[in-house]
């Protein structure tokens, strides 16, 4: 099949998901007495401003992050469900731990993010043991063992390590102890500042964004450029083969899943580095909308790029509806849920076609030779 | 006659006989009240209808061959149309609305996995997004037209009412007021006979007819599955489908079925949820991952119906002892029983010659008595994760004794060997 018209299937799926979330919305909007076009007129009209963008970048950052250790899992054909306990653990270990301990700013940055790290890929690697040695599926363990997570492991924790609710210029800070600002990283302000205008609303745009953008480098690096990288991706497209090849199977299960486990506790970075500490009631549901971000974009280091960005516009939108009036503010999570369902449902009907269009092009390609039946 | 020549019914019960013995035993050691109380096994019941509920939903889906991680948000489902259908039309128009909202969330996931195909884990996933987000919606369109109702909850929920077995737990047949045999049985303080009887006062006082049903749809599913063509059919398409596509089964249409009957089921569980039985309200978020749990029980119960219910039963009940232990102390005891579970998982590893799974459950259980004896009460987060624990021990020592459906979760095209 020739190059344009591969990328043309491989866009034509997603753009197929967004049409019909538009038009399941636009449905729901009508039927709920709104107008759509004027919904997603202030959706997109706020869209364009500076301050909006920087929210949704600011959104994008951990959806990424969560996103890459989710596709990680997938491209072996693990499902690493729990990234949503594990970014929790990590971020909360590693903001009471980077607050208590006593080094120079840089070193603490990186100490804070050894240790996030550390913590994910723990949690995440006792999974995939588990599967190894006690043939649990993943599944059910990382479900179970986020449950754990969050209502125990964090529940209790946070309650633990808890601060104090010092109150700071009129709002109540609970979390746990802050972390001093030289330990945090700064924002990129100064730097979007540089090519556009002065930020207003004091908006600050995530220094984890540069961490998002190396963990997406690494990944493509990684998948697509390292051994390990080969036999993760044979290992998922068929394991049978990887073994006889040489791919030891287990070891290849638990490094993945540390792997993914590790970068899922880079997670919460963003908010950690926004706020300062932890917070009693941190931003939820990470984890499990990064698994619907990889699954948009499709497990691929720049697919995920995009669809990150669009749950993130949807997730900043649902405030500007709020605000603007135009229509119910919870159409955006029927958005997503649509968007996900649609483009899971599209990536296989064009992986069908596809399959059906190399099936041709054999064919023509043997000429003379009858295809037979099962080729067909 | 040999222990595994018994009946499995009568080995069950000598299980459970021995379980509440442990119960019994640690309860005098310990002076809490509550390990055997009446209320703790009623509100066991409680806990236990909904995750048996979706273990019997997920037990027909992937008895099909479809997985369904997707339970929890039918469940979600059935808890917004359960909770608005008996505000608005009355409690048992309620319970028929939240079976049709699950079992089109069933429909959803069928449409996914099995006509187009997509991954069975994934498009559950879907669905655990796309479920949370309507009722959000709902929520805000509907329940904040109610009075009372708000964007994250609803108005009190009317339940379907509750009745007491007559004669055994003291309920009334027509005027006349029968006797109450197991709260006499469980006055009489005797060892072991009045924590049995006080227990099983519980389990028939002030039932809901809805946990009537939920347990009487576990034999049925036995009988259906079991003894009937259309559960040979069913369970063909689970195992071999193309075993079934010989024989001229329609395979599709069985695995739809199975997935709908079981959102069906997850949607009747969510409706439980909201009743007065465990809340009497909508609130969002309010299944707290209920959903796997029940699919946690169908793998604890081997894919088998009496076995969901024996695993929604045991994860029901530190729920239930959590629910009604404001000291902590109930709790504190519960984790001397773990110990006392462990240390006979040990033995039973040690006697069938698994060395490293009797020392791995030894040393789990000397960490729970350590911990038992280092505290006195039990923050109430651990309560709430009990059940998890459980599964994954479980899981750790069994879960290479049970056996799933042979092509549960495998992807099905009619005419593809």
């Amino acid at each position: 099949m020739s190059l344009p018209r591969r990328i043309l299937l491989a866009l034509a799926a997603p753009v197929v998901a967004l049409v019909v979330a538009l038009a399941m919305s636009s449905v729901v909007l009508i039927l709920s007495g709104s107008n759509p076009l004027e919904a997603f007129g202030d959706m997109i009209g706020h869209a364009s401003r500076l301050e909006t963008m920087v929210d949704i970048l600011n959104r994008a950052t951990p959806l990424y992050i969560a996103a890459v250790a989710v596709a990680i899992g997938f491209r072996m054909n693990l499902f690493n469900i729990g990234v949503e306990g594990q970014y929790l653990l990590a971020a909360l270990v590693a903001a009471h731990v980077g607050a208590l301990v006593n080094l120079p700013g840089p070193l603490r940055i990186v100490f804070i993010l050894l240790v996030a790290m550390a913590v994910g890929a723990a949690y995440s690697g006792f999974a995939g043991v588990l599967k190894v040695t006690r043939g649990i599926n993943e599944v059910i363990s990382t479900i179970m063992l986020t449950a754990i997570a969050i209502s125990g492991l964090v529940a209790y924790l946070i309650r633990e390590w808890q601060a104090g609710g010092a109150i700071q210029g009129g709002v109540a800070r609970v979390g746990t102890t802050p972390i001093p600002q030289s330990g945090l990283i700064p924002n990129l302000n100064s730097v979007l500042e540089f090519f556009t205008r002065e930020i207003g609303q004091g908006k600050q745009l995530t220094g984890v964004l540069v961490i998002a953008i190396l963990v997406g480098i690494g990944y493509h690096v990684l998948v697509n450029r390292t051994r390990f990288g080969f036999d993760l991706r044979a290992s998922g497209i068929n394991p049978f083969a990887a073994q006889v090849g040489g791919v030891p199977a287990k070891r290849m299960v638990v490094s993945a899943m540390v792997l993914s486990g590790a970068v899922a506790g880079l997670v919460g970075m963003a908010e950690i580095n926004q706020v300062g500490f932890f917070p009693a009631n941190p931003i939820k549901g990470l984890g499990f909308t990064g698994i619907a971000v990889a699954l948009l974009g499709r497990n691929h280091p720049a697919g995920i790029i995009l669809a990150a960005l669009i749950f993130a516009f949807l997730d900043v939108s649902s405030g500007v509806l709020q605000f603007t009036g135009a229509a119910s503010r919870e159409i955006v999570v029927i958005m997503q849920g649509v968007i996900i369902l649609a483009a899971v449902v599209a990536y296989e009907v064009a992986r069908r076609a596809r399959e059906r269009q190399e099936a041709k092009s054999a064919a023509e390609a043997l000429g003379d030779v009858k295809p037979s039946e099962e080729a067909a | 006659m040999s222990w595994a020549k018994l009946p499995a019914w009568l080995r069950w019960a000598l299980y459970a006989a021995v379980g509440v013995l442990v119960l019994t035993i640690v309860q005098r050691f310990d002076e809490t009240g509550s390990l055997t109380a009446a209320g703790s096994s009623q509100s066991m019941l409680r806990w236990a209808v909904p995750i048996l509920l979706a273990g019997l939903g997920g037990l027909f889906s992937e008895r099909a061959g479809v997985i369904n991680i997707g339970l929890e948000g039918m469940m979600i489902l059935g808890t917004w149309f359960g909770a608005w259908g008996a505000v608005v039309y009355g409690p048992w128009w309620g319970i028929v609305l939240a079976v049709a909202a699950g079992a089109v969330g069933g429909l959803l996931h069928a449409i996914a996995t099995v006509t187009f195909n997509v991954d069975h884990v994934i498009s559950g996933v879907a669905i655990n997004i796309l479920a949370p987000g309507i009722t959000r919606f709902l929520s805000s369109e509907i329940l904040t037209t109610l009075p009372g109702g708000s964007i994250t909850q609803s108005p009190r929920v009317p339940g379907v009412g509750t009745f007491t077995l007559p004669i055994l737990g003291g309920g009334s047949l027509g005027a006349w007021q029968s006797p109450d045999f197991f709260g006499w049985l469980a006055g009489r303080e005797i060892f072991l006979i009045s924590d049995l009887a006080s227990l099983a006062k519980g389990l028939v006082t002030r039932i809901s007819w809805v946990s009537l049903i939920a347990l009487l749809f576990v034999p049925f599913t036995a009988w259906l599955l079991w003894r009937t063509r259309f559960g040979l059919r069913l369970r063909i398409c689970g195992e071999r489908p193309q075993a079934g596509e010989a024989q001229g089964i329609n395979v599709y249409r069985y695995k739809y079925i199975g997935v709908v009957i079981s959102g069906a089921l997850s949607g009747l569980a969510g409706a439980f949820i909201a009743s007065p039985e465990l809340s009497g309200i909508y609130l969002e978020g309010q299944t707290t991952q209920r959903g796997f749990i029940g699919l946690a029980a169908v793998i604890f119960g081997n894919w088998r119906p009496f076995g969901v219910l024996g695993g929604a039963l045991l994860f029901g009940y530190p729920f239930g002892i959590g629910l009604r232990d404001l000291d902590g102390s109930a709790s504190h005891s519960l984790i001397l029983v773990n110990a006392i579970g462990l240390a006979a998982v040990a033995v039973w590893a040690a006697t069938r010659g698994k060395r490293r799974d009797a020392v791995l459950a030894l040393v789990l259980g000397l960490a729970a008595a350590a911990w038992y004896l280092s505290s006195d009460t039990l923050p109430d987060v651990w309560i709430n994760i009990l059940p998890f624990v459980i599964v994954l021990i479980v899981l750790v020592f069994f879960a290479q004794r049970l056996r799933a459906p042979a092509a549960d979760g495998l992807r099905y095209r009619k005419g593809e060997h």
